[in-house]
This record gives structure tokens, C-alpha cells and sequence, in this order.
């Protein structure tokens, strides 16, 4: 059995990223990291395959630059690593990645459980995860914040999870996909040793022959990528006493009409 | 006929009223396709809701309130989009990128291989398809993107369009039978505990943030509670006692920094920034809130922005309009009491 967790690299939170003259996102030299959400994901799933006697699979989508995603997850101490990529997933959208990915989880053939994070930093539509539930035609949890039990011989799950108006708790038969909350749990580090072995290790990749599966059209596409507008560069400093500060603040935004 | 769809959000039988919004996208796309703009309502209450949807602008309704969508559940909810996408053809189907939006037309939209476009911020008719722009890498960059195919779905950003003044008249309203039967639903909710004072930051107008500066108030925490604890205390007083009655005067909702959700000062539902929320209130006041590009991340698309900050070199001014340099503890009651006189409250 074992539970399958997506990941992919995106560049460091604190990275500048813009775009450049030819049209293109940079972020300069800084480093590219494990989409931090997924960091909850890939804790969860190293957790339940333990308690299940499993195995933790991780996977991404996408170009060589997401095999540091992946090397971060063997290091976290995830036991397998896959990589699809193909041409034909250049500036697909998310009904292809989803259909790409469903058929990694069936060419795993075992997975019970696939976890997400809340979403990208970068690409930020976690369409994607909805979209691959629906492909696998599995039962999808969402926004989770705890799983309370898992049951794989009874193919039953519980979870809490949570909505802009409260907190449910939920049962649903599995397979199925969940998307994890950082209330979850808190990763763990990469130990020394596991850095090491993930440095090694090489990570196979899969074409869409190897999964054997033809991609839709690409109905939706990124037509360019443009910088912010400039911003309103305006700034004025108010000083005073305390309340001669509130005072003129108040002026000011009555002014600006924000009040 | 073909239309445009827009879902409704409902949460005990009332509407979401960010819905408004989608409503309002929806009829600007309908008055350049020249189509109809339908409502669909799911839930309790739903013909209430559809003859308010109704005032806000849809032309008609389609209703279904079924025992099995009181509460709102991806299963039923999905199962009912799909079955009347696949049997109607709609050209678009809208919603709100809330949580529920975003998974329920996701969900829809791969049932029917059909493209989406989620969280724009803008939308338009373009030939035979759509065009919509979409903020990427944390809100750094934009992308602007096409889609096309018999249907598109897609999530707005809440507050990216602007809701149509009410004005009630009848619409016709069609009933729809569910497509799921709560045998076939796998998803059973066990219970909920609804949250007490949430808070919507997405949808707020104004936001009043707290940071890691929260732990600086001079009020001294009960006997017996020292050392983090009591930083703890401090912070937590501070954002009940002294952000939060800032927010009521405006109306607004409180938000923090990560630094002061982590230091526990608060719960995480009010974080603002890359691993929080995404906000764009009218107003946005940091108080003891550095700025870190994290938090720039949530809420640089603010509109006016207020930074309230005693180290007078913090980027957090870099961003702001207005800047004060001072202690938030003397500055914010002063704020909220001038703010009382001024709007009368
Ligand atoms: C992967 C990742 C994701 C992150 N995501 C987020 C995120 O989503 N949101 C987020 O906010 N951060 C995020 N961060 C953290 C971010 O980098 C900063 O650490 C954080 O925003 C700092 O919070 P702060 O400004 O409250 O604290 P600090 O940087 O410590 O700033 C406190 C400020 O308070 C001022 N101050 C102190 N006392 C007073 C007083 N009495 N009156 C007035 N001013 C006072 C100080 O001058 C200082 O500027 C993330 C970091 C990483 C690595
Ligand atoms: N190309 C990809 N390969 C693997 N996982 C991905 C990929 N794109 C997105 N994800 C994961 O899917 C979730 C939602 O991402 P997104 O839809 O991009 O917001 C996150 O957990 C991402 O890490």
C-alpha cells in the first residue's frame, strides 16, 4: 500500500521575481524550495505510511528543476521519488496536468491516499488537485487540518476540516485525495543522513507513453506574463504627539475617501 | 438556449453576499455575448436566495433544495453542476474563489473536460472565448490567459468586481431534481462547530493587522503569569483590547503577521500574507508589522496602506501611503478615539 503525496519546486518566498525583457518569470539567482505547503503534505504522508506499514511516494510534474523538490522529500524520509515530464506538458493546463497526474497514482497501482498541499506559491490554482481527484473518480477532502483516523481494511477515513465558518468532521470511504492545512502537523527537518541519501539517489521519470496516456488540448493557456503596475509611490510621513497624529490620519483618509 | 451560469454561495440558507460580485461579471459577460444570466442556487432556502439573486441582476434561476445539499458537500454539489452543465451548455459558469467556489467549479470543470480560469481579477469576452488576468507567484507577477471550449469555468477574486445596487423583481425559476441520492454520497459530515467572531479577510473593506510588535503593551499581565507567557498575555490583549476595538469603529477585520500567529498571539485564520490569506481591502493598517516580502505578498494589492511602526527604517513604509513612526500602544487608541468623534460612533 502506498500513499502518494505531489509536490513541486517553486522559487524561495523571498525571492524578487519579475518579468524579464523577452517575456519570461526570473528570480534571479535565489533559490528554488519545496512549495512550502507542501512541507505539511509530505510530513502527513510520511506519518501515515508508518502507521500503516506503507510507503510514502512523492511526485512531481515538471521540468528537471522540480527534482529539488523531490530530493527535499527523500530527504525528509519519503521512500520513493517520481518525476513525469514530457513535452507535450510545456504550458499545459490543468485538465492535463490532471490527467497526467491520475495516471501516475493508477501506474503506482497501490495508492490508497494521495495528499496535496493547500496550493502553489508560484502557479497558486489548486485546481489542479480537484481536477485530479475527479480524474481518478476518488473522494475528495479538502482544507484538512487533522486526519483522525484512517481505516484502509474498512477503506474509511475521517478527517477534521476546516471552512470559513467552523470546523467539520468528516467520514469518507476511500481512495482519496486530501489537501492538508499547516495546522496539520509540523514537518520535520531533513536529517543529515537523509540529505545524503537523497543526494544519490537518482529519480526515474516517467514520459506519457510510460503512462500511457494521451493528453486533452490545452483549453486554457497563459498568454503573457507582465510586472505589477507601478505602484503609487506616494508616501507621506505624519508625525506629532500621539492624537496630533490620529488627527491628521483621520483628515487624510477622509480625504482619500477610504472611510 | 445558452447562458451564463453563476453559483451562488449559500451558508444556512443565506447568500454569500460576495455571490453579488460573480453576479455583476456575470451580466457584464452576458451584455457582450448577449446572453442570459442564471443563477444557480443549491440548498436551503434556495428560492429565496434565487429571487435575491434576482434583485442583484441574474435573469433567472435554477434551484435545487434537496435534503442531501443543506450542507454544502463537493459530492452532490459537483454531481448537480456537472449534470447540468453537460445537459444545458452554458457558455461560462461563474463563482466567488472561496474555498467552496474554487473546488466545486475545479471539480465541474474537469467532470466535463472543460477549461478554467481561477481567482482573476479581471474577465472579459474575447472572440469566441475569454480572457482574464490572474495574479501568480505570490501576487509578484501578473499572467493574463485565454481560454476557450464549449464551456469555461471560472473563480473571481472576492472584491475584483463590483456587486449591482439591488433592485427586486421576479425572476423565473426552474427547479432541478439532485443528481446524487445520499446513498451514493460517500461524504458524511459527523458535526460541525462553527467558529465564534470569524472573520472573512478576503471580503473585508477595511483590515487592522497586528504584528510581533503586539507584544510590546505596556499593560501588565495577572499576577502569577511571567516570562513568555506573559509576552503572550500582552499580545493577546492587545489584539482584543486595542486592535480589535480600531477594526470595529471601521467596520473592518483584524488581521496578523505570521511572526504573531506563530508566537501564538493569535489564530492562524487571521494571517495575512504567502502562507496566509490574500487580501485587497480599501484600507490596510499595519501595526507593529515590519513587512517582510511574505507579508507584501497578502497584501500589496491593498488600496490605501497605513503603517504604524516605531523603527522608522522598517520596508514595511516602503509600501505604505501613509506613514506614522510611534508606539502603536499610544497611537491606536488615539486612532480609534479620534475616528469615534469623526464618524459619529
Ligand atoms: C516560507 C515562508 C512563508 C512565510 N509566510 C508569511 C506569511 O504568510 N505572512 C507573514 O506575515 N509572514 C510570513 N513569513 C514570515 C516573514 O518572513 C516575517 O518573518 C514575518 O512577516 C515578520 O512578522 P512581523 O513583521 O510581525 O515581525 P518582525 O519582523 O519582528 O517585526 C516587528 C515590527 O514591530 C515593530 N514594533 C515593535 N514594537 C512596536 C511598538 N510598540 N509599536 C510599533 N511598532 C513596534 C518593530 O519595529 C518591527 O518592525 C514567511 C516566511 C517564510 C520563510
Ligand atoms: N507540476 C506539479 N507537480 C507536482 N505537484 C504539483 C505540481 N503543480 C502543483 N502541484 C501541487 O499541487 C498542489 C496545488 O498546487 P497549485 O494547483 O499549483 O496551486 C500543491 O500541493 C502543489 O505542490
Amino acid at each position: 500500500m502506498r500513499i502518494a503525496v505531489f509536490t513541486r519546486s517553486t522559487p524561495d518566498t523571498a525571492a524578487k521575481v519579475e518579468v524579464d525583457a523577452s517575456g519570461k518569470v526570473t528570480w534571479g539567482d535565489a533559490a528554488t524550495v519545496v512549495n512550502p505547503w507542501d512541507e505539511y503534505a509530505l510530513e502527513e504522508a510520511i506519518v501515515q505510511a508508518k502507521n500503516a506499514g506503507g510507503k510514502a511516494a512523492v511526485i512531481a510534474i515538471g521540468a528537471p528543476m522540480h527534482d529539488e523538490a523531490l530530493k527535499h522529500s527523500l530527504a525528509m524520509g519519503v521512500d520513493e521519488a517520481y518525476r513525469v515530464w514530457d513535452d507535450a506538458l510545456e504550458g499545459a493546463d490543468g485538465l492535463a496536468y490532471a490527467t497526467a497526474a491520475a495516471a501516475a497514482i493508477k501506474q503506482l497501482g497501490d495508492v490508497e491516499l494521495v495528499l496535496f498541499g493547500r496550493d502553489s506559491v508560484d502557479v497558486g490554482t489548486d485546481q489542479h488537485i480537484y481536477a485530479t481527484a475527479r480524474k481518478l473518480g476518488w473522494t475528495m477532502l479538502s482544507y484538512v487540518s487533522k486526519i483522525v483516523s484512517i481505516d484502509f481494511a474498512a477503506k474509511t477515513i475521517k478527517v477534521e476540516k476546516v471552512l470559513e465558518q467552523g470546523k467539520q468532521v468528516i467520514t469518507a470511504s476511500l481512495p482519496a485525495v486530501v489537501s492538508v492545512l499547516k495546522d496539520i502537523n509540523e514537518p520535520r527537518y531533513p536529517s543529515f543522513i537523509g540529505i545524503r541519501k537523497a543526494q544519490k539517489a537518482t529519480i526515474p521519470v516517467w514520459g506519457l507513453a510510460d503512462l500511457g496516456v494521451t493528453l486533452p488540448a490545452s483549453a486554457a493557456r497563459v498568454t503573457a506574463f507582465k510586472n505589477l503596475p507601478p505602484r503609487d509611490t506616494r508616501f507621506e510621513l505624519i508625525s506629532g504627539t500621539p492624537e496630533e497624529q490620529a488627527k491628521q490620519l483621520v483628515d487624510k483618509l477622509l480625504e482619500e475617501k477610504v472611510l | 438556449m445558452s447562458a451564463i451560469y453563476v453559483w451562488i454561495e449559500t451558508f444556512k440558507g443565506k447568500a454569500n453576499p460576495t455571490s453579488w460580485e460573480a453576479v455583476a461579471a456575470g451580466r457584464m459577460l452576458g451584455a457582450s455575448l448577449n446572453l442570459p444570466v442564471t443563477a444557480l442556487v443549491f440548498g436551503e432556502n434556495a428560492a429565496a436566495v434565487a429571487q435575491e439573486a434576482g434583485a442583484y441582476g441574474a435573469d433567472n434561476a435554477i434551484t435545487c433544495d434537496d435534503a442531501t445539499l443543506t450542507q454544502f458537500r463537493l459530492e452532490p454539489y459537483a454531481a448537480l453542476l456537472t449534470q447540468l452543465v453537460k445537459a444545458n451548455a452554458p457558455k461560462a459558469v461563474l463563482a466567488i474563489a472561496s474555498s467552496r467556489g474554487r473546488e466545486l467549479l475545479a471539480s465541474s470543470a474537469a467532470d466535463t473536460d472543460s477549461a478554467m480560469l481561477s481567482d482573476v481579477l479581471d474577465l472579459s469576452a474575447n472572440g469566441d472565448g475569454l480572457s482574464a488576468t490572474r495574479a501568480v507567484y505570490a501576487g509578484k507577477v501578473l499572467s493574463d490567459n485565454a481560454a476557450s471550449g464549449a464551456a469555461v469555468f471560472v473563480t473571481l477574486r472576492s472584491r475584483a468586481f463590483k456587486a449591482a445596487d439591488p433592485a427586486p423583481k421576479d425572476i423565473p425559476v426552474t427547479t432541478a431534481a439532485p443528481a446524487l441520492s445520499e446513498a451514493q454520497i460517500s461524504t458524511k459530515i459527523e458535526s460541525f462547530e462553527e467558529a465564534v467572531g470569524t472573520v472573512n479577510l478576503s471580503d473585508a473593506g477595511v483590515i487592522v493587522s497586528g504584528g510581533r510588535g503586539m507584544a510590546n503593551n505596556p499593560a501588565n499581565a495577572p499576577a502569577g503569569v511571567s516570562g513568555d507567557a506573559a509576552t503572550v498575555w500582552k499580545a493577546q490583549d492587545g489584539f482584543a483590547n486595542v486592535l480589535q476595538p480600531l477594526a470595529d469603529v471601521l467596520g473592518g477585520a483584524v488581521g496578523a503577521s505570521r511572526a504573531a500567529v506563530d508566537a501564538g498571539y493569535i489564530p492562524y485564520v487571521h494571517q495575512v500574507g504567502q502562507t496566509g490569506k490574500t487580501v485587497s481591502p480599501d484600507l490596510y493598517i499595519a501595526c507593529g508589522i515590519s513587512g517582510a516580502i511574505q507579508h507584501q505578498a497578502g497584501m500589496r494589492s491593498s488600496k490605501v496602506i497605513v503603517a504604524i511602526n516605531k523603527d522608522s527604517e522598517a520596508p514595511i513604509f516602503k509600501m505604505a501611503r501613509f506613514g506614522l513612526v510611534g508606539d502603536l500602544y499610544q497611537i491606536i487608541p488615539a486612532l480609534t478615539a479620534e475616528l469615534k468623534k469623526r464618524l459619529g460612533k
